[in-house]
């Protein structure tokens, strides 16, 4: 399991374990965590499932495919910390990892 | 009584109006009647990365169990409406209960189109449209197995895609001229058939399917162009919308339920939601459709219910869909017309382009193979009613940033 921290727009932390295998979009979806919309439920077609990536981290998950890089270039408050969660697989190297929402998935 | 909402069908379409309900501050009653075993799921990876046996079954699932029982809301599995009566405000289910309700939501989605012919009552002879298709379907999709599907939509292609891979033998036999004729231009259809071909799906277009016969262990499909031997044949033509339930009831339909932008059936108190309606659109030519998609079963959804908790909002929305087959990605947003000037930008040859529909110079659809700024940037536009010169739209030069 590797927990992950997922903070609302509004500041409040939900900790959740997430089993690895599963994308940081479903952690969040599986445990009603609210903010990731996950519309397209992760084929990389909808970009409703913005987060912010603490930077300490984005050096431990797989790096953007092009299909994630282009999406995102179009989506709402983009940064240099940006992701969508459905491309993101848990892996145990995550354990502790911190995520922020964006104010709005669309 | 108190505020009740009773949702017939366990779908897309209802799992994100039980959410909406309650993230809008609905506060009655909530009741789920689905046919099926199967909490909401969602259908697209059915044909896809499920049908690949990437994903276990539970990671189709929407929301997890939990989160209806949180929502306190009623889920009544493996059970189905049979009839509405609207007098009495009740609607009848297949265990004989009556079941009242202030607001009823139909959320019944589509079946699939049975193919009327000669043997295709076979049991090798399958459709896909659940969980328990594709479980049934998977296991027999072994090496070598030759596999012959009638009907090249998006599932037909999409499970083509995936059985080639495997190492099947495939065939696809489509009635018209060209794949996805109902849904893509020529030049993406073209752009599809070459795919497939390359990738060596036997892909037979305008060849009709007369009749279906059982050789032994196998089937012979007859078509115009021959006889087809297979192990196993997958039906993709077509769905139908579930519109029976509201039929009997003397709701309107046609070409689906029939409701206004806020999801309200011609009864102000029962709205239907997803597949199964037929809604205003301001960017459809008839001014009317009906969709097949996630997009609209959630969009449709969270609009319902705004409507049912008193504060209505017209859905009104650009309609979008993707499908994936082998490491491409179709994306489509807006509705496009037969009559529309297509615009293609890019090259089709780099596996990269998209072609964009105009009318009278507005765009109204852009259909995009692993061209996302093409796609976001094109729903952008479409939303906007925005008129893009052709010659600016088929230059890549010019980034679809500055396409405004
Ligand atoms: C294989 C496949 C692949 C797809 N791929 C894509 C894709 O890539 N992208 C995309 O956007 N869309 C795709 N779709 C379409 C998408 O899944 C549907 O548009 C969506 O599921 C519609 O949601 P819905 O809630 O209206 O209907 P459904 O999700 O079909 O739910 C309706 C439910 O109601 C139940 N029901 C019907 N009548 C009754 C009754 N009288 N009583 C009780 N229950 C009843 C049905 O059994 C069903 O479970 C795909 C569909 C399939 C089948
Ligand atoms: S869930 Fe749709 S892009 Fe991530």
């Amino acid at each position: 399991m590797a927990k992950i921290k997922y903070i609302e727009h509004d500041g409040k932390e939900h900790v959740i374990d997430v089993q690895p295998g599963m994308t940081v979009m479903e952690g969040a979806v599986r445990n009603m965590i609210p903010g990731i919309d996950a519309d397209c439920g992760g084929a990389c077609a909808c970009a409703t499932c913005h987060v912010y990536v603490d930077s300490a981290w984005l050096g431990k998950i797989q790096p953007m495919q092009e299909m994630e890089k282009t999406m995102l270039d179009f989506a709402e408050g983009v940064e240099a910390t940006s992701r969508l969660s459905c491309q993101i697989q848990v892996t145990e190297a995550l354990d502790g990892m911190t995520v922020r929402m964006p104010k709005s998935q669309h | 009584m108190s505020d009740s909402v009773v949702i017939v069908g366990a779908g897309q379409a209802a799992s994100q109006l039980v959410a909406s309900l309650r993230s809008e501050g609905y506060a009655g009653g909530i009741t789920v009647i689905g046919e099926e075993t199967h909490i909401p799921y969602q259908r697209p990876p059915l044909s896809k990365a499920y049908l690949k046996g990437d994903i276990a079954p539970d990671r189709l699932f929407i929301k997890p169990p939990d989160f209806y029982r949180d929502a306190g809301c009623t889920l009544k599995l493996a059970t189905r409406a049979t009839a509405i009566d609207r007098k009495a405000r009740s609607v009848t289910l297949s265990d004989g209960s009556r079941l009242p309700w202030t607001k009823l939501v139909l959320a019944t989605g589509s079946r699939v189109r049975k193919l009327p012919l000669p043997g295709a009552e076979d049991p090798s002879c399958r459709y896909l449209r659940g969980i328990d298709d594709v479980d049934a379907l998977r296991p027999r999709m072994v090496t070598g197995a030759r596999l012959a599907i009638i009907g090249a939509g998006y599932i037909g292609l999409e499970v083509a895609a995936v059985a080639v891979k495997r190492g099947l033998k495939v065939t696809v036999i489509e009635a018209a001229p060209r794949v996805l004729a109902r849904a893509a231009s020529p030049q993406v259809s073209e752009f599809f058939e070459d795919e497939h071909r390359r990738a060596g799906v036997d892909l037979r277009c305008y060849v009709r399917t007369e009749s279906i016969d059982r050789v032994g262990d196998a089937l012979a499909i007859n078509t115009s162009s021959g006889i087809v031997p297979a192990d196993i044949v997958l039906i993709g033509v077509g769905i139908l919308p579930n519109t029976e339930l509201a039929g009997d009831a003397g709701l309107e339909v046609d070409n689906g339920i029939r409701v206004n932008a806020f999801a309200q059936t011609d009864d102000p108190d029962i709205y239907a939601i997803g597949d199964c309606a037929n809604l205003p659109n301001s960017f459809a030519l008839q001014g009317r459709v009906r969709l097949e998609s996630v997009q609209n079963a959630i969009d449709q959804a969270k609009h319902a219910a705004l409507a049912i908790v008193g504060r209505p909002r017209a859905y009104d929305e650009v309609p979008w869909f993707w499908s994936d087959q082998y490491d491409l990605k179709l994306q489509i947003a807006g509705l496009s017309a037969p009559q529309d000037q297509i615009v293609v930008r890019g090259d089709r040859a780099s596996r990269s382009f998209a072609a964009f529909h105009l009318r009278d110079g507005t765009v109204t659809s852009v259909e995009a193979v692993n061209a996302a700024p093409e796609y976001m940037m094109g729903r952008r536009l479409i939303a906007a009613r925005a008129r893009v010169a052709p010659e600016r739209l088929a230059d890549r030069a010019i980034p679809m940033k500055d396409m405004t």
